[in-house]
């Protein structure tokens, strides 16, 4: 782990840079997570998903699949392709303020 | 009265929880074995029929011959899940009630959630290994096959036995390599991890393996459909693999009734519950085991194994209304066949990645963890007596708990290197 500093705040990272601590997490963060990620503005649908991703993360203890994402969020697969390229679930997670998505080990 | 316990699957959770069950309670309880087939299949034989390395029959063995007395077991399909009313609705037989309730229903194959897999291609270019008909049938494929692009790939986790796939790519090696053909043959691995294994360590150990062995791998790659005509793999980021023959591992899902038993599991069909005491969140007298189950861990026959005596420890409290003290700790050990009759063994819990090592005793072994030997090849071979005759009658196997390590070997583990 090492400490970074996002929006401001000093906060613990892990070498991917995901949050070590997703209570530390809020949405200015989320901003410069983005940002340091190429996406400029995080849009509506962008939010949608990450949304969903925190909410399931903090009920259950793990981050959702990109397949369970497709059934649950509201977005198809496709899209989540098109708003997060590359790894929906994993940058969706990053921006989230959660830890990386391990496809259930 | 006697306690009615429903169990509902008679794989490995289902038979080794009945069993340990019924030697715990003799007539205290009556317990219930709900299946729809009675074929029970040694899943990690699988990986060998393929090769010719095991024949279909050697696998297989009724289900109802693995209980034991006073075990009642029927054939029926499960319709759904009343947790309101403690009922079980089945297709063809009288609603069962019961006391306490064990999901261990596994997890399905679904290869028409992925668009293109499934058609005229399945069973002739498009092979899995993951049932006993696929592997019969990979194994006529592979013995014509005389060269071209041999793509192993993983459509998306969860799925059975992560390490299978990896060990199919080390057999395949192998084999080719003892036919001849390895220099006409691009043996590739395509997955949806960032790399060999889903922990750092173990991954980093296998992709050198897989280097080693000059197998390709592409990382990182969500399969969106496979196009059997032209074919080649299409990801949902439009990269494209193309292949000569496919070997696949279908996505994998929980079996209908639980999408049709509203509360009791996620969108993916498995049963959610807690990663510890294996208590469902939906009602406190239902328990997931094994694969069914979506702690986070392997969905590994060893992990099932090690849930069961936490699972019954579980019930028994549930039914005597004591608190529940059974603590899972997610421990999981696996060997990986690497071809050339030797294997890896890995051992981790949810804390604990799988490390270099010794098994099961810290220091002395006698099987080394995370390295190549034949004396973990020949313990692999060595367990399928034991699946019949220690695990799914509900023994111990001698040497190997259901907990991770022994306490005092934990400081160890946890220290920053691991012992060496």
């Amino acid at each position: 782990m090492t400490t970074t500093t996002l929006a401001g705040a000093t906060v613990e990272v892990d070498s991917e840079g995901f949050l070590a601590d997703a209570q530390q997490w809020n949405e200015q963060m989320a901003a410069e997570i983005a940002r340091d990620n190429g996406i400029e503005q995080l849009s509506d649908r962008q939010w949608q998903v990450i949304n969903f991703m925190r909410k399931t993360y903090l009920e259950t203890g793990s981050a959702p699949s990109i397949r369970s994402l497709g059934k649950t969020s509201g977005v198809p697969i496709r899209e989540l392709y098109q708003l997060f390229p590359k790894g929906p679930a994993k940058l969706a997670a990053k921006i989230g303020g959660i830890p990386k998505p391990r496809g259930c080990i | 009265m006697a306690h009615r316990v429903l169990i509902l699957g008679g794989g490995t959770g289902g038979t080794l929880v009945a069993n340990r069950l019924q030697r715990l309670y003799g007539e205290a309880a009556s317990i219930t074995v709900v299946d729809r087939d009675d074929t029970h299949v040694y899943q990690p034989g699988l990986l060998f029929v393929p090769f010719g390395l095991a024949e279909p029959g050697e696998i297989v063995r009724p289900r109802h011959a693995q209980f034991r007395d006073g075990i009642d077991f029927r054939l029926d399909d499960v319709q759904s899940v009343d947790i309101a009313q403690n009922t079980v609705h089945l297709a063809n037989s009288p609603d069962v009630q019961y006391d306490a309730l064990v999901i261990a229903t596994g997890a399905s194959l679904q290869p028409e959630e992925t668009d293109g897999l499934t058609g005229p291609a399945w069973g002739t270019s498009i092979h899995t290994f993951y049932s006993l008909e696929g592997a019969s049938a990979l194994r006529r494929a592979l013995d014509e096959f005389d060269g071209g692009r041999l793509v192993i790939n993983v459509i998306d986790m969860p799925i059975k036995c992560p390490v299978a796939p990896l060990e199919f790519c080390f057999l395949a090696d192998w084999q080719l390599r003892k036919r001849g053909l390895r220099d006409q043959v691009d043996l590739t691995f395509v997955t949806p991890l960032d790399g060999a294994f889903t922990k750092p360590v173990a991954s980093a150990h296998l992709d050198a393996l897989l280097r080693e062995k000059d197998i390709g791998v592409e990382a990182e790659f969500a399969t969106g459909r496979v196009d059997a005509s032209t074919k080649l793999l299409h990801s949902w980021d439009e990269r494209e693999i193309p292949y000569d023959l496919l070997v696949t591992v279908p996505v994998h899902g929980g079996p209908a009734y639980i999408a049709r038993s509203p509360g009791l599991g996620d969108a993916l069909g498995f049963v959610a519950a807690d990663r510890h005491t294996l208590q469902s969140r939906a009602a406190p007298n239902i328990f997931a085991i094994g694969d069914a189950a979506d702690v986070p861990t392997s969905k590994a026959g060893s992990v099932t194994h090690f849930e069961g005596e936490i699972v019954v420890e579980n019930i028994r409290r549930f039914l005597e209304g004591d608190e529940l003290t059974g603590f899972y700790d997610g421990h999981a050990n696996c060997f990986i066949e690497t071809g050339f009759h030797k294997a890896l063994l890995i051992d981790f819990d949810y804390e604990t990645e799988p490390l270099p090592g010794r098994f099961p005793e810290p220091h002395l072994g006698p099987l080394p963890l995370l390295a190549e030997s034949r004396l973990n090849h020949l313990a692999k071979l060595a367990f399928q007596p034991l699946y019949w005759h220690v695990l799914l009658p509900g023994h111990d196997i001698p040497g190997v708990g259901s907990q991770f390590h022994p306490p005092r070997a934990r400081p160890a583990m946890h220290g920053s290197g691991g012992p060496q």
